[in-house]
């Protein structure tokens, strides 16, 4: 056991947590924040997406410990003042969720594209979202939406 | 007011699930709950000599280890296959025992012998380690083809036969190949697809001592289904003392039709240990567990005359069911199968054989299209087939075969009510440039590619399934859908549905069909499903059945509560009922200024007098509260239709296989809302197209999953697919008031044979199986090399 101290969107949190503790599952069963989805044991599903000191990471492939003392955005923090984000606008918008269960890491990993990335190309988004699966939209209105928040952003 | 059906309306799901607040199952935690952790066989076949749970039971944290024994003794009821089949010497199908626990046998790797309960999931997993099972591993069966010479793995089920089910009529259809000027044949292999919904199973089963009430939390695509089932069949709890929802579902395609071990077990435990239970499933679970899709080893044969008539069909199927029948695994390849599998044609004469056979694999189940895909597959492989053999253009021979005219009667057993192939056709080829193909060829071919193009033309019987139709082929189930209308004192309204979206987006659409009928803002109404305590029974989500039979039921539940209004109005307003009209959410007695609105009518029928001069404005007859139901049973299937366009280009070099184009032209009758169908279908062709070029589940002769994981198994990703082009016909459906078909399965149908027959002329019609994998079409590309130079 050792001690997890984070700082969880804009909240500082300190919790004891056993070593092997994975960064996805502080966050869902010592944080209560469900935002974030496990869809894989193998960190292939991208479902887990989350920011850690502003860059996308598989929250499955990072041991609480090794983050501790980082800032780390979910999901559930990426609204301001109760307004979507410009990225969670356009999914809305073109329909880029169906079942809303690979939504949270889709959404996450693209905010990250586009802050490295402002105009990325159609090529450039499919790319990047390589480690993100979904099963229900084909990918085109994700593609849609990311390009539609690029405008936003 | 503007009609919303029809209309781009943003999904009111969005909010929650874009902000984290969604509610799976998996994120459902109760009080002092234990977790769950399954014992699975990791043989394919084997008996089970002995368990020994001693030194699990000594492990910490464990509450209790259950085994096929105890729930054996508890007289816990097994899994069960829905829909009973005949063969076609008469005799009924056979079905083994699928005990939740496994007692004496396992029959797939992940067949489940023991539940290890403890305090947590890691000691769960300590423990379950730590059981011993004592196996006498016996030969296994995999084979799909060779599964009837294989040993017998269930006693008294000869050749691992479950049925030998026929369709049509053999004599006719030898007449017919008599006749004929020339016979296509070809054999197919339909590869095993692993449906992998993004959420992974995971049930949270609780128990109330004082009530005696389970409550079931469960990713299922039909809770009130699934109640029946582990009631009736499973001795779980009666009816009224089990609760089963399945709150935000993350996708299901199929896979959560089914009720599973896992639900059943838990729920017994729960009561047996008096208190919560939670298990979720890893990934490699539900590879290893989730029923399967679709595995058929077929030959057909089509007789043709020489200018391109269809004159016969005979198809011959082999269909794996895998370990056990399970709820919809007799049905998918015999009445979803069979009688679409002479496609969009007219064939005189035709018949469909299924031989049903059990292997040492995991069950095989209705997965998205479910017995269509299989049978589109198959006839537009052959048409295709014959297009090359009598040299006749791909398009213009299955114009040749449409049918003229609506309804169209075909030989086995549909009457389509309505459609129109040829224009379907025409927009489709439009769309897709079919005839700047050559052109495109050459260019490829310039750069030493090899360029194909693929058709498709498909229909499919959706909105299963209505009780006449399915008991006139001796199924026993119809399968309804029952919707409630609850209009709030206030004038808003709560429907409650049978069906369950797990990605369709019900809460948006059912509302949009609701606000319409009722003339009442959309923000106004809710949809509730997924909660055996909220709403009627119901028979869920599956075979594009939420709007052809759910939404209509939902129509006429509204257009119930617009009769009583009328009543009512025409009382409050000294008006004959007849005189009054319904329109945007006003009753207004004709030829006068007299008028209520459907609010002031929902308000009178439960406050009566309050805000009215009336003190009693309920007419003789009608009782207090505005609330009405609807069963609705179909009268016939609906009949979605179109034609689908690829385009691929294959570097021989490599045998990469690249989808340069595709188009799908489809004719789902009346849109509710474009944009989700849109999304419906993207997601279709995205799981089609998986299936021809990337997906496959493998098992080797021992039984072992070679694809349990994404590392092993192509889930297709965003670069995989091009920008696909989409587009419409519309012909209403007769059948439905709203004319509508029904849009979820159209791509996952069609897209395999669309694809394939891209590749397979790309490779000068050499077949290749799916998935069309770089190593199979880079064989067959120096294959076309050598009979190429072989020519010169």
């Amino acid at each position: 056991m050792g001690k997890i101290s984070l700082e969880v969107n804009g909240r500082k949190v300190e919790k004891e947590a056993s070593d092997n503790t994975l960064l996805s599952t502080f966050l869902r069963e010592h944080l209560q924040l469900t935002g974030t989805h496990i869809g894989c044991d193998t960190s292939q599903c991208g479902a887990c997406v989350v920011h850690v000191d502003g860059n996308s990471l598989k929250s499955c492939t990072a041991l609480a410990a090794d983050v501790n003392g980082s800032k780390v955005t979910t999901i559930e923090g990426l609204e301001t003042n109760g307004k979507m984000h410009p990225m969670q606008e356009a999914f809305k918008k073109l329909h880029g969720l169906q079942c809303g269960f690979c939504t949270p890491g889709m959404v996450m990993s693209a905010v990250d594209l586009l802050q490295k990335n402002k105009k990325p190309s159609d090529t450039e988004i499919r790319d990047w979202l390589e480690g993100n699966i979904c099963r229900c939209t084909g990918y085109q209105n994700i593609v849609s939406a990311v390009k539609e928040a690029a405008t936003k952003m | 007011m503007a009609s919303l059906v029809g209309s781009r309306v943003e999904r009111k799901e969005d909010k929650r699930f874009l902000t984290g607040k969604g509610r799976y199952t998996a994120d459902i935690n109760l009080a002092n709950q234990t977790y769950a952790i399954f014992v699975r066989s990791p043989h394919a076949r084997a008996s089970i000599k002995k368990i020994n749970i001693d030194k699990a039971l000594k492990s910490s944290g464990v509450v209790s280890i259950l085994t096929g024994k105890e729930i054996a003794d508890d007289k816990i009821g097994g899994l069960i296959a829905g829909w009973a089949i005949r063969s076609e010497d008469g005799t009924e199908m056979k079905c083994p025992g699928n005990p939740p626990l496994a007692k004496d046998n396992v029959n797939f790797v992940g067949d489940p012998v023991a539940v290890v309960i403890a305090e947590s999931l890691a000691e769960a997993k300590d423990a379950a380690e730590k059981v011993e099972v004592d196996y006498k591993i016996l030969k296994a069966v995999t084979s799909t083809a060779d599964a009837m010479n294989g040993d017998t793995i269930h006693e008294g089920i000869d050749k691992n036969l479950c049925f030998d089910w026929l369709l049509g009529d053999r004599q006719k259809v030898k007449e017919a190949f008599d006749k004929a000027d020339k016979v296509i044949s070809i054999d197919i292999i339909n590869n095993r697809l692993i449906p992998n919904a993004m959420e992974p199973r995971a049930c949270v089963a609780d128990y109330n001592a004082a009530s005696e009430e389970i409550t079931l939390y469960t990713t299922s695509q039909n809770p009130h289904l699934s109640r029946l089932i582990m009631s009736a069949f499973g001795n779980v709890a009666p009816e009224h003392k089990l609760r089963v929802v399945a709150p935000d579902v993350g996708g299901g395609f199929g896979s959560k039709i089914n009720v599973y071990n896992e639900d059943i077990v838990c729920s017994w435990a729960a009561k047996k240990i008096n208190r919560a239970i939670k298990w979720v499933a890893e990934r490699s679970e539900s590879f290893l567990t989730d029923i399967h899709g679709r595995d058929h080893v077929t030959h057909a044969e089509l007789a043709v005359t020489k200018d391109g008539k269809f004159l016969g069909f005979k198809n011959e199927t082999i269909a794996n069911l895998g370990a056990y029948a399970r709820v919809f695994g007799t049905v998918t390849p015999t009445y979803l199968f069979g009688p679409c599998a002479t496609g969009v044609y007219e064939i005189p004469a035709a018949y469909t054989n299924v031989k049903a056979v059990y292997t040492n694999t995991a069950p095989v189940d209705a997965y998205r299209g479910a017995g269509r895909p299989e049978a589109t597959y198959t006839i537009e492989r052959l048409v295709e087939k014959a297009s090359m053999e009598l040299g006749i253009d791909k398009t213009e021979l299955r114009i040749k075969n449409f049918p003229t005219a609506f309804p169209f009667k075909q030989t086995l057993v549909h009457t389509v009510d309505s459609g129109d192939y040829v224009a379907g056709m025409e927009k489709a080829k439009q769309m897709a440039d079919y005839k700047g193909f050559e052109a495109r060829r050459k260019e490829s071919e310039a750069k030493g590619k090899l360029r194909g193009i693929g058709v498709t033309s498909y229909f499919e019987a959706c909105g299963i399934a209505p009780s006449a139709a399915v008991m006139s082929l001796g199924c026993g189930v119809g399968l309804w859908e029952s919707a409630e209308v609850r209009f709030n004192p206030t004038g808003q309204v709560t429907v409650y549905t049978g069906s369950h979206s797990h990605g369709q987006s019900h809460q948006t659409t059912f509302a949009q069909i609701a606000a319409d009928e009722l003339g009442v803002p959309i923000e106004n109404i809710d949809i509730v499903h997924g909660d055996t305590d909220k709403g009627t029974f119901g028979m869920g989500t599956y075979g594009s059945r939420s709007l052809a039979v759910g939404g209509i039921a939902i129509v006429n539940a509204c257009k119930k509560i617009v009769e009583k209004g009328k009543r009512v109005t025409a009382k409050m307003l000294e008006a004959n009922p007849e005189d009054v009209e319904f329109k945007d959410g006003e009753f207004i007695v004709s030829k006068s200024n007299k008028k209520k609105t459907i609010g002031e009518v929902a308000f009178a029928c439960y406050l009566p007098g309050v805000r009215d001069e009336m003190k009693s404005p309920l007419p003789e007859g009608d009782e207090p509260g505005l609330k009405e139901t609807s069963f609705y049973d179909p009268s016939n299937f609906s009949f979605p239709a179109g034609t689908h366009i690829a385009e691929v280009e294959i570097d021989p070099e490599t045998g990469h296989v690249k989808l340069e184009k595709y188009t799908a032209c489809d004719d789902f009758g009346r849109i509710i809302n474009p944009m989700v169908v849109e999304g419906q279908v993207h997601g279709g062709l995205a799981q089609g197209i998986g299936q021809a070029l990337y997906e496959n589940a493998e098992y080797d002769e021992t039984g072992q999953l070679m694809t349990g994981s994404y590392m092993d198994y192509t889930m297709p990703r965003a670069d995989n697919f091009p920008e696909f082009n989409i587009g419409y016909t519309c012909t209403h459906a007769t059948t439905n008031p709203l004319g509508v078909k029904g849009c979820g399965e159209a791509g996952a149908i069609a897209a395999p044979p669309t694809v394939m027959n891209a590749v397979i002329d790309a490779l000068g019609g050499q077949e290749v199986t799916m998935p069309a994998t770089a190593e199979k079409v880079w064989k067959a590309c120096k294959n076309l090399k050598k009979s190429n130079s072989k020519a010169a």
